[in-house]
């Protein structure tokens, strides 16, 4: 697809070859999907499972009835933030890894922001809209730190990102385990509970919380941002060739910060979610490994904005069917992990079959690309 | 401050680098020699914690630790080989994959480690090298594994064979230009396969020390990252496998800080204290950013480039 958007020569059959690469980057992944799912098949069989049973667990704790595809979704509302937050600073060029920490960042700070203001009764909109605004600003900042470190020092992001989220776990102890514990909190220190009244409730007439809409809307906006705007087109250049980006007067390092903030506001309103929506406050629960699972999320969709929604919904759907899975097939709960990992793999593997196939390429001549 | 507790915090920091710095040696020395041949291996976590859990897994079943670090060192193989083969088609990203193999390791270790979280393993004895002196606290500190030895060993001849060796000679050239490379008639792809499987090697063993040795059992949450901090550990080391020593043993000394103060009574802040190794690395990561440092790197290494 991105072949076809710096496309400079208008041809007559431009929409055909935007369409044959379109259809490259669904192909291809499934291609890759399918070919994961024979591998994980052939995993279960030498373990003497049955594949079979494996994949209709997942249909039926995935999507079967409305209260297991409302699971789904609530666990694809995390995972649709954290895979725009690999995505956007994908676009630019960048592979930062530090959903998980943005997320903590943002879902500690709204926690934390929430102890006084609950004490003090404030108004519940009120509250909500703070703790929403401080959750993105916390992981916006915190992501950002990377994008500065690595244009202004040079400083390899996937590794700053990474370092940073496990900064990010030892500051939320820190506060956790010390100044704004909940002596109530025994086994599992956490912040003080924001209240049932100034939790986010579900949409009207399901089990899913409002964390679903958000990651929907922000989808389109950004993908909107990313593919229509001046802003999506300096990145997008940006990524494709950084010393052109510089070459034709391209604020490339703001660029850079910009898109870091944005993923790491992604991850951080996650957090906020997760807060606010599932734990009621702040503990080691938000170390749940939506920041990674988001990345292997924004890698299938091609780092797609628009694509990364179903495809989230595919990851919480797998997740959501992992408790059936256990009891009925006594496997034990890394299962998911294990087939995660397969497509992580046989997905990257499959990059190198993108322009090898002839049926998928515009021909030469009549059109240029 | 007394005297007396500084001497304590000393101590109990010297111990805890020696102890905790092995696992540290072995990654770093596994990724040293990857990038040597021009590629980034981000995945040697998955070695680690997979390396951890086959350690166990072994030293269990057959009630020879020694058998569990070399089963360690195959799976650790194992992913290398993945990851070389991988890497080698065209058009793949080399840090992707890493996170790929990162998350597949990770799972497989989880999948099949299950049953051995209940069980014990036996362990590998530490050497007693602390029985001359009469401070009890600098003998604890001197019960050294005999991997850190090892690694020290490996570390030696690595950064000897590195610099004199044919093979030393033809992973360097691989790393430093691909085309001179070819000219020699060397194949570069076999040659990356070889030193990422070699270097998955090291990762498992290293690995096998965080399950037989310390922290010493078998769990999901053994490794924080170690194996990630590789690859910062390696850019200090400027691909030097001696220095790798040294940004080992001071990554260890920054992670003790923490329970070191507590053996003192100062418990404040130990859970920040636990972020030190990483803010240690942040800050090394950006002092290491200028020129020194990018010469010193192999030519064919993307983060080089």
């Amino acid at each position: 697809m991105a072949q076809a958007e710096t496309t400079f020569v208008k041809t007559a059959s431009f929409d055909t070859a935007r369409l044959r690469a379109s259809l490259e980057a669904v192909a291809i992944p499934l291609g890759a999907l399918i070919a994961s799912a024979v591998i994980f098949s052939v995993f279960l069989l030498v373990l003497g499972k049955s594949p079979a049973q494996f994949f209709q667990l997942v249909w039926r704790g995935g999507f079967g009835t409305s209260f297991s595809f409302q699971n789904t979704l609530q666990r694809a509302a995390p995972l649709i933030l954290t895979g725009l937050a690999f995505a956007i600073p994908a676009r630019i060029g960048l592979v930062m890894i530090g959903a998980e920490g943005a997320l903590v960042m943002g879902g500690f700070a709204a926690a934390a922001l929430a102890i006084p203001l609950v004490s003090a009764e404030a108004p519940v909109y009120l509250t909500m809209a703070l703790m929403i605004l401080i959750a993105m600003l916390a992981g916006g900042a915190w992501n950002a730190i990377a994008g500065w470190l690595k244009h202004s020092r040079g400083v390899n992001e996937t590794i700053s990102t990474l370092l940073l989220t496990y900064i990010a776990i030892a500051i939320m102890n820190f506060f956790v385990e010390g100044a704004l514990r909940d002596p109530a909190s025994q086994n599992k220190p956490s912040t003080m509970p924001i209240g049932k009244d100034y939790m986010v409730g579900n949409i009207a007439g399901t089990d899913v919380h409002w964390g679903l809409v958000f990651g929907l809307v922000l989808a389109v906006a950004l993908q909107i941002l990313m593919s229509r705007t001046t802003f999506g087109f300096a990145a997008r250049v940006t990524g494709g060739n950084p010393r052109a980006a510089l070459a034709q007067g391209l604020p490339v390092g703001g660029l850079i910060v910009v898109c870091s903030a944005i993923a790491g506001a992604c991850a951080g309103l996650a957090g906020y979610f997760e807060v606010a929506a599932i734990h009621g406050q702040a503990n080691a629960s938000l170390v749940a490994g939506y920041g990674f699972t988001g990345i292997l999320v924004a890698f299938l969709a091609r780092h797609n904005p628009l694509m990364i929604v179903p495809v989230a919904i595919m990851f919480g759907a797998i997740e959501a069917s992992g408790g059936l899975i256990q009891r009925r097939m006594d496997m034990p709960d890394a299962t998911a992990l294990v087939l995660q990992g397969i497509i992580f793999v046989v997905l990257l593997a499959s990059d190198s079959l993108y322009g090898r196939f002839a049926i998928f390429q515009p021909k030469l001549g009549t059109e240029r690309t | 401050m007394t005297a007396e507790a500084l001497t304590t915090i000393l101590i109990a920091m010297l111990g805890g680098a020696i102890r905790v710095s092995t696992p540290f040696i072995f990654v770093a020395l596994g990724e040293t020699l990857t990038e040597k041949s021009g590629r980034i291996n981000l995945g040697l976590e998955g070695n680690l914690v997979l390396g951890a859990m086959v350690a166990y897994a072994i030293s269990f079943q057959t009630g020879s630790p020694w058998l569990g670090v070399l089963a360690a060192g195959f799976s650790g193989v194992f992913l290398g080989l993945m990851h070389g083969v991988i890497c080698s088609l065209k058009k793949v990203n080399d840090i992707a994959v890493g996170i790929a193999m990162m998350s597949f390791g990770i799972g497989v270790a989880f999948f099949f480690g299950k049953p051995y979280i209940q069980p014990s393993a036996p362990r590998l004895e530490s050497l007693p090298l602390g029985g001359w002196s009469s401070n009890t606290a600098l003998e604890q500190a001197l019960e050294i594994n005999p991997l850190f030895i090892v690694g020290i060993l490996i570390a030696f001849v690595m950064w000897w064979a590195l610099a004199n060796t044919r093979v030393g000679l033809v992973v360097r050239m691989t790393g430093d230009s691909e085309p001179a490379a070819r000219a020699m008639g060397i194949n570069p792809i076999k040659v990356r396969i070889l030193a990422t499987a070699a270097g998955g090697f090291l990762a498992g063993i290293g690995g096998a020390f965080l399950s037989l040795s310390y922290p010493g059992s078998w769990n999901e949450g053994l490794s924080s990252g170690q194996g990630l901090m590789a690859v910062a550990l390696v850019i200090f080391a400027r691909w030097n496998p001696l220095r790798c020593i040294i940004a080992a043993l001071l990554f260890g000394a920054a992670g003790a800080l923490g329970p070191a103060l507590q053996s003192v009574g100062i418990s404040q802040g130990y859970y920040f204290f636990n972020a030190a190794p990483y803010i240690l690395t942040l800050f090394i990561m950006v002092a290491a950013s200028g020129r020194n440092s990018a010469r010193a790197a192999p030519g064919e290494l993307s983060i080089a480039k």
